[in-house]
């Protein structure tokens, strides 16, 4: 594990709620470019450690860079997503009262300070991002339908496409297919792998085929540390993976 | 850039708004000035004012319907605004009735005289100048409302906890005015009005043009709001309301956006009340009760939370009944407004205006289906 080319270095991280350790010396490298999916069981840590990323919460110890030099742990939620950190959330939290495109519109990159919106003109080259992005999640269709509207999946799918739309070098994905079925299970596998080509993602998730078909590398989670990491495989062969995990 | 931020959403409701207003207020101002009493199209001077006072009012729901319906911060003591805004006028007319007060006094107002005050308190001075009371009708509701926010926003306070502390903000401005030793009139407030701006106060023509004054403040202040709901800064205020903590994720920080619109809200509904005082020719801390600040939230979900001109029509409607129901049952009045709240929340959640647009929509999806089998065949169909 090392600092040096990782896009997100965790050291040491430890977060306790009332005495309960939801992370105990945490360490993580993420290098650029990477697609990395963090499994484990219910407890073991995977949402207190996005918080952690994302300063919804703030660590006891330990250290949280990005890009190798950022200290996250000084900065709290906005300063963080405009560093280009995108957060997609297990339970999708769309905009239910815009559209799919003005969902976008507000996630797409641009300034953010009340100034910049007031006077902002949406461009040819925004909506040009914005057609991109309803294509790379096929919601083309539902460009005007308002978000309340949409199925569950298209739920996900949208907030992927929002969590583009931020442009963000890296994108944090939590559980991004609780709830969908088969089809949308493989479709949204799809959507990632797209996504992986230019951008490092960090993907929680419960669905083993899931991840099997997203082919990465992979970090078990246990008690608040981590494990094992490697391909699925060869955590699947751990001993320790086996007994508190997938043995069961 | 102000340009910009018109030209994307004056729809045809805004543009029916902004005509009924004028033309309602020209009627009105016209029919009272040019006819005589007796006359059958005669209107008295009190309607005038009476027409003025809606409108200072629709000012006042619009402030809270920009905030509540667009922003989501129930705001349960914009009459502090409303009440501030007016007391700077109010102090700019007593100013102006110079040595007429019933004491003669060039310099004090009739009750500074009265408690044996020996000199005009600091915070009166500069208040005979027009300008500067007109500057501190905006100014003064605007900073308490950018350092209560300041402070409200930033401590993350949302929901019934924000709602109790703006109530406890008028509550306690309310208990402060009472005082005597304030300097502002204490219980009786400030009245006896002579004139503004060299313009006799009761007087019809300068009635009329309180009214017109009402109905362009009212105009501005519609446009305003439109301007910046239909922008993506409206958008962002919307997905606050929805989702707050969403939005700080995104980047966006929820307690400036709301900093932003809740001063704007404050300086609008100070305008509103600095022109509600000349026109009903007193101020006093009555203004400031709670129970009046809830009435304004009455108005708002009456005519239709987060529809804009829903709030104005809202507020025009209660108070005719009001004014109405006043005259014929006054001990039933409170009687009929809490029955009227319960009524549209249980039916009308979504107010007059809102039920009225999902009415339209409802009409036109079943059209669109029926639209084949229907084309040609239902001429009775026509509207």
């Amino acid at each position: 594990m090392s600092l040096k080319s990782s896009i997100l270095y965790l050291e040491n991280v430890n977060v306790s709620f009332d005495g309960f350790r939801a992370l105990r010396d945490l360490s993580l490298t993420v290098k650029p470019g990477e697609m990395r999916a963090i499994i484990g069981p219910n407890g073991a840590g995977k949402t207190t450690m996005m918080d952690v990323i994302t300063g919804k919460t703030k660590p006891d110890s330990g250290r949280v860079l990005f890009d190798e030099t950022v200290n996250l742990t000084r900065m709290d939620e906005a300063e963080i997503a405009s560093l280009g950190i995108g957060r997609k959330f297990q339970k999708p939290t769309v905009f239910e009262n815009h559209t799919v495109w003005n969902n976008l519109l507000l996630a797409l990159k641009a300034g953010r300070r009340t100034w910049d919106t007031l006077f902002h003109a949406t461009t040819a080259r925004d909506r040009q991002e914005i057609e991109d992005i309803l294509d790379i999640t096929r919601l083309g269709h539902l460009r005007g339908e308002v978000s309340a509207n949409l199925s569950h999946g298209q739920k996900q799918w949208l907030e992927i496409g929002m969590l583009l739309a931020q442009d963000p070098k890296l994108l944090l994905v939590d559980e991004p297919v609780a709830g969908m079925t088969d089809a949308e299970t493989a479709e949204t596998a799809r959507l990632l792998r797209d996504i992986a080509q230019l951008h490092s993602v960090v993907v929680v998730e419960h669905d083993m085929a899931f991840v099997r078909d997203l082919d990465v590398q992979v970090t078990v989670l246990h008690e608040g540390t981590a494990i094992a990491e490697g391909t699925l495989d060869y955590v699947s062969a751990d001993e320790r993976v086996i007994e508190v995990y997938l043995g069961r | 850039m102000t340009l910009r931020l018109l030209q994307g959403g004056f729809d045809r409701r805004a543009w029916m708004f902004l005509a009924v207003l004028f033309t309602a207020a020209l009627v009105v101002s016209v029919l009272s000035l040019t006819t005589q009493p007796g006359h059958p199209l005669h209107v008295p001077t009190y309607v005038v004012s009476l027409v003025g006072k809606y409108l200072c009012y629709a000012l006042l729901a619009l402030s809270v319907d920009l905030v509540w319906g667009f922003c989501g911060v129930l705001s349960l003591g914009h009459a502090a605004f409303f009440s501030l805004g007016g007391y700077a006028m109010g102090m700019y007319l007593m100013r102006q009735i110079g040595t007429r007060g019933v004491y003669g006094d060039p310099v004090l107002p009739d009750f500074m005289v009265f408690l044996n005050y020996k000199e005009l308190p600091w915070f009166w001075y500069g208040f005979d100048q027009f300008w500067f009371a007109a500057l501190m009708v905006v100014a003064v509701p605007g900073v308490l409302a950018f350092v209560f926010g300041w402070f409200a926003f930033r401590s993350r306070v949302t929901g019934v906890y924000l709602s109790i502390i703006t109530q406890a903000l008028t509550f306690a401005l309310m208990l402060a005015f009472f005082r005597n030793d304030m300097g502002f009139g204490g219980n009786n407030g400030l009245t006896d009005f002579k004139d503004i701006l060299g313009f006799d106060v009761q007087a019809g023509s300068t009635r009329a043009g309180l009214l017109m004054a009402s109905a362009v403040a009212l105009a501005f202040g519609f446009m305003i709001c439109k301007a910046l709901v239909n922008s993506k800064f409206g958008k962002v205020l919307i997905a606050v309301r929805d989702a707050e903590s969403r939005t700080r994720f995104l980047g966006y920080r929820p307690e400036n956006y709301k900093l932003l619109v809740w001063t704007l809200s404050a300086c609008m509904a100070g305008v509103a009340g600095a022109l509600y005082v000349p026109q009903v020719g007193i101020i006093n801390p009555s203004e400031f009760t709670p129970a009046n600040s809830i009435e304004v939230v009455i108005w708002v979900a009456v005519g239709g939370r987060g529809t804009l001109v829903g709030a104005a029509v809202g507020a025009v409607l209660v108070n005719l009944g009001k004014t109405v129901f006043t005259g014929v049952l006054p001990e039933f009045w409170l009687f009929a407004l809490g029955g009227l709240f319960i009524a549209v929340t249980l039916f009308l959640p979504k107010g007059i205006v809102g039920t009225w647009d999902d009415l339209m929509a409802r009409r036109r999806a079943a059209r669109d289906a029926g639209d084949g089998e229907l084309r040609g065949t239902a001429p009775q169909e026509a509207d």
